[in-house]
């Protein structure tokens, strides 16, 4: 098994016929996902890379019966992009774009409160379940097939550590992408809860960063919650100091963003610390023989 | 993004929001004028992108216009050094003057978005003015919050729980409701990431006004609101990271190291500059070089890089997903085509188009010292910072 994707996704992708979208579809479809449809405004009833391209999310999923969108349209339109996927009821929707207004996206939230959709992203690299199915950006042949799942707020460091992974030969049964952006669609405390209960998820790890409070939230469920293993890392232990947002940001999330208290945080609810961001396989590796 | 605070005001004014009469000066005999047309005691109060500006001298009251004249002319032209600045401060090239009010309150407002309810909050304290962080540690029962659903917009009875909860006067409900709600309206149609209004003070007629206000805007919205784009006075920004901004490189901050850093993406950045600590060097810089396939970016970093005398090797690690290493190796060459770059450089590539990128470089005439992982290409650089400069 796996969480989120697998043999079993079709694929919507929306903003396919665009430069990035057309290209990383093509990735895609190369490492095995099932894309099925296509949405473009205005290039309906066209194809591209085989794929046939509809004008609405509604019309592609009664005519393809797509059961997960990615979405590449530019950042002022991404939002709409969204609430379309979600409202032709499209289970997972998956928002790469980068650079999104926050309050686009406070409205979207405001949106899928009512309804079945779960976002990951924006700002993500995309879900890759190794050798079944790819949603998003990654290289598809530094994933080995296994039993570790993969969460980060970073989708480069994801790969770095994927491919640390790998390289013990320690496979991954999914990694998400959450993304980098202050209000994702998915926490850490969501995709641990899916790891949590899959059954072929033997570890996790989880990938944080400085900024917001996210990790703690991780943090306590992982404490309550988690039964399983969890390897954790959190960027920018060095970085310059949050870039201060006024006193009503000091007042949200105290001191908290920082990459120390974050760490005290989950080595306190029990995760395994890696020492430096180049030892986070190693890390799992040694948490494994135990 | 960061605007000043005279610049806030008329904001403020444009939404209905009371502020004190004043203007703004950038010579000390327009000070002097606009003291004299305002009449009475005025408040000199110098305009930079930092707070703390009260307790390092960067607020003084005058008494006649001549006074007024004195003192901005002591502040203009200066730099003012706040616990929020570098030590060599951020320069004063314009003073806010403005009538000064008799206080009788200071309030606290302000709204945010918070990332837990993923929702705007506002907040409200009767607790205003300097110390409202550690009025936040010590009794945060004092800062009242409410959440705003942004399909139903700021409400008036949101506005009456924050205006009876910081004890306001019966007369003083209704404005102070009103302009909670206009705050909110500008928040929103403005794309704010922070309205701060420290203090809101009631003066001696009960009038609310806003005596201090600080407006941030969200980067990724600015494309919809050019006119505040064009506020971003680059003054007041590190000179690097301004040239970088020119330059279109975004996500670039100046650190005090010798190790230039392009990396892409914002995380591994980070852990780039974990790993050049952890094998005991420094980074020059924060730099997040983004997705954008073109070379223009990578040309414009180098051109950063270039002009920080600080910089005494450039350390490049890309593992590429949405951003392709081909085109980051041709950016690579092209900028040492364009430029004479004597710099060391560490090159680790890995992930979309490697192969490719690998063949651009080495067909090339770039001399770099390759890494084969992200650690590696941090003790790579931190080496040749210390052979190659001091």
């Amino acid at each position: 098994m796996s969480i989120l994707i697998d043999e079993k996704t079709r694929l919507l992708v929306q903003g396919i016929t665009g430069g990035e979208g057309s290209f990383h579809t093509q990735r895609c479809i190369e490492y095995g996902t099932k894309v099925v449809a296509g949405v473009t405004p205005g290039k309906g009833g066209s194809e591209i890379l085989g794929v046939p391209v509809f004008n609405t999310a509604e019309i592609a999923v009664k005519e393809t019966r797509a059961n997960a969108s990615m979405i590449f349209v530019p950042p002022a339109f991404a939002a709409d992009a969204t609430l379309e996927a979600a409202d032709a009821g499209i289970p997972l929707v998956v928002c790469i774009t980068e650079g999104i207004p926050v309050l686009d996206m406070v409205m979207v939230h405001s949106y899928l409160r009512n309804k079945s959709t779960r976002l990951i992203g924006p700002n993500c690299p995309g879900i890759i379940s190794p050798g079944k199915c790819k949603v998003g950006l990654m290289v598809g042949d530094i994933h080995l097939q296994g039993n570790v799942g993969v969460v980060s707020r970073s989708g480069t460091l994801t790969y770095e550590v994927v491919a640390q992974l790998t390289s013990f030969g320690i496979g991954q049964s999914t990694c998400v992408g959450i993304g980098g952006d202050p209000l994702p669609g998915s926490t850490f405390v969501d995709i641990l809860k899916l790891f949590q209960e899959d059954k072929d998820t033997k570890a996790v790890v989880l990938i944080g960063e400085i900024g917001g409070t996210t990790e703690q939230e991780a943090a306590q469920f992982i404490k309550e919650k988690m039964t399983k293993p969890v390897v954790a890392f959190v960027a920018g232990a060095t970085a310059p100091a949050d870039k201060r947002m006024g006193h009503a940001g000091a007042i949200i999330s105290g001191s908290s963003s920082r990459a120390k208290d974050k760490i005290a945080a989950l080595a306190n609810a029990g995760a395994i610390i890696a020492p430096s961001p180049a030892e986070i396989g190693l890390t799992m590796k040694k948490a494994l023989e135990k | 993004m960061k605007i000043h605070e005279f610049q806030a005001k008329v904001l403020l004014s444009e939404f209905g929001i009371p502020v004190p009469r004043g203007g703004i000066a950038t010579a000390p005999a327009e000070a002097k004028k606009i003291a004299a047309e305002l009449g009475g005691k005025v408040a000199i109060k110098a305009q930079v992108y930092a707070g703390g500006r009260g307790k390092a001298g960067g607020i003084k009251v005058a008494n006649t216009p001549e006074e007024a004249e004195k003192l901005a002319a002591q502040m203009l032209g200066t730099r003012l050094v706040t616990h929020q600045t570098t030590p060599e401060g951020v320069p004063v090239g314009k003073v806010l003057v403005e009538r000064a009010v008799s206080v009788q309150r200071e309030l606290y407002l302000s709204i945010i978005v918070d990332g837990a309810s993923r929702m705007p909050v506002m907040m409200a304290s009767e607790a205003g003015g300097m110390d409202i962080e550690e009025v936040a540690r010590v009794s945060p029962e004092k800062i009242i919050r409410v959440y705003i659903d942004p399909a139903a917009g700021f409400q008036a009875f949101q506005g009456r729980k924050l205006a009876y909860g910081m004890n306001l006067s019966p007369t003083q409900i209704r404005p102070a409701t009103s302009l909670m709600t206009n705050l909110y309206k500008l928040f929103q149609a403005r794309d704010c990431s922070l309205a701060e209004i420290n203090p809101l003070v009631a003066t001696a007629d009960g009038e609310l006004l806003a005596l201090d206000a600080k407006l941030n805007f969200d980067d990724n919205a600015l494309f919809r609101h050019s006119d505040i784009e064009q506020l971003h006075d680059l003054e007041q920004v590190d000179p690097l990271e301004a040239r970088a901004n020119e330059l279109g490189v975004k996500n670039y901050i100046k650190m005090d190291g010798n190790i230039g850093c392009m990396v892409n993406g914002a995380g591994l950045a980070m852990a780039v500059m974990d790993l050049i600590t952890k094998a005991g060097g420094k980074p020059a810089n924060f730099l997040d070089i983004g997705t954008v396939n073109n070379i223009d970016r990578v040309i414009a970093a180098f051109k950063v890089f270039t002009t920080d005398p600080n910089v005494k090797a450039v350390l490049v690690n890309i593992f590429g997903g949405m951003a392709r290493v081909d085109v980051i190796a041709q950016g690579i060459v092209e900028a040492h085509k364009q430029m004479d770059i004597r710099l060391p450089l560490v090159i680790r590539l890995a992930g979309t188009n490697v192969d490719e990128g690998k063949r651009i470089l080495s067909e090339s005439k770039v001399k770099f010292i390759e890494a084969t992982d992200f650690y590696d290409a941090a003790r790579k650089a931190v080496e040749a910072a210390e052979g190659g400069g001091k």
